[in-house]
């Protein structure tokens, strides 16, 4: 059983984050473009203050996106498919498994339900509160400098994000003979006092660079957030769909035959 | 098996338990896509680099 889910997470994750993929390469590359284009001319211009730390030195592009860079563009676009899928297979793995300690303890009664609301609590909690305090940034935007510190506050955020869930689903769960009212509003309570402590109270960082256009690193980010909004509604119809599906299959053999047997 | 497709049955932790090994082995592989700037894949940036659109689009920290 455990490790039926285990395989179905890690195949409908690898699926979802392809199909992620797709739409990252078709809305957000340009934007990735754009933002190099705007870098490597910074770069070419002050090659020496512009900050780029992370770089031998000497090659042309600040981050190695030009010609002597490690990885060409073109196959960084294709790394973009390795990316979200290894992201989705990864993710997807750990999402079945925390799926099957749920099942039948917390939440909606069915598979395919459940999933649902699990990927739509995922989404929530390790993409959009993240995002509305620590928003995604294209090349170009972000100082070299501080991308450790950027990368701690990143982990820590998602960190709260996940805490600020399981208080949520805890709450609910020790709600549950009170009024529905009652039980949502101190389960939404669960989830908004750590995370709105956590928005106030980790330091902001804000490292856009002055005359970087507006209308880029806005359309950058929402097509960076339908990313993420494309694998989780993805991933979350697949599990589900799959969920469903098996347990229709093993209902079957016990004497109704399924509509759908094409003997 | 409960023979109707609603409602699932809880899977007791003890069978869960062994499974929870592939959760390290499933971190490291998003660490790897997401965080690896060479420290643990000893491949310098190569690996930062090929992931690099993805880094930036699924929204983690990059450059
Ligand atoms: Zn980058």
């Amino acid at each position: 059983m455990v490790r039926t889910l285990l395989v179905r997470g890690l195949l409908t994750g690898l699926l979802a984050g392809l199909v992620a993929g797709g739409f990252a390469f078709l809305f957000g590359e340009p934007h990735v473009d754009s933002a190099i284009a705007l870098e490597e001319a910074a770069a070419s211009g002050h090659r020496h203050d512009a900050g780029h730390g992370h770089d031998e030195p000497g090659t042309d592009a600040g981050h190695g996106h030009g010609e002597e860079a490690v990885v060409s563009r073109p196959v960084q676009k294709a790394g973009l498919f390795l990316a979200t899928g290894l992201y989705g297979l990864a993710v997807g793995g750990v999402f079945a498994l925390v799926f099957a300690g749920l099942r039948g303890r917390v939440g909606p009664r069915s598979d395919g339900r459940l999933a649902l609301a699990a990927a739509g609590a995922a989404f929530t909690a390790v993409v959009l509160v993240p995002f509305l305090k620590y928003p995604a940034n294209p090349p170009a935007v972000g100082d070299p400098e501080t991308i450790n510190d950027r990368t701690l506050l990143y982990v820590v955020i998602v960190l709260v994000g996940l805490a600020a869930a399981a208080i949520a689903v805890a709450t609910a769960r020790r709600a549950a003979s009170a009024d529905p009212w009652v039980r949502w509003s101190s389960a939404a309570g669960g989830f908004l006092v750590p995370v709105i402590a956590a928005w106030v109270l980790l330091p902001g960082v804000d490292e856009v660079p002055d005359g970087f256009p507006a209308t880029l690193l806005w359309e950058f980010r929402i097509a960076s957030i339908g990313t993420q909004l494309v694998f989780w509604a993805a991933f979350g119809v697949l599990f589900g769909w799959a969920c469903d599906r098996a347990a229709a299959r093993s209902a079957a053999p016990a004497g109704r035959v399924a509509p759908a047997s094409s003997s | 098996m409960s023979g109707h497709p609603a409602p699932s049955a809880a899977i007791p932790f003890p069978r869960l338990r062994p499974w929870l090994l592939a959760v390290p082995v499933l971190l490291l592989v998003a660490y790897l896509v997401l965080m690896d700037n060479g420290a643990v894949s000893q491949a310098g940036t190569f690996l930062h680099e090929l992931m690099h659109d993805g880094r930036h689009l699924l929204g983690v920290p990059c450059h």
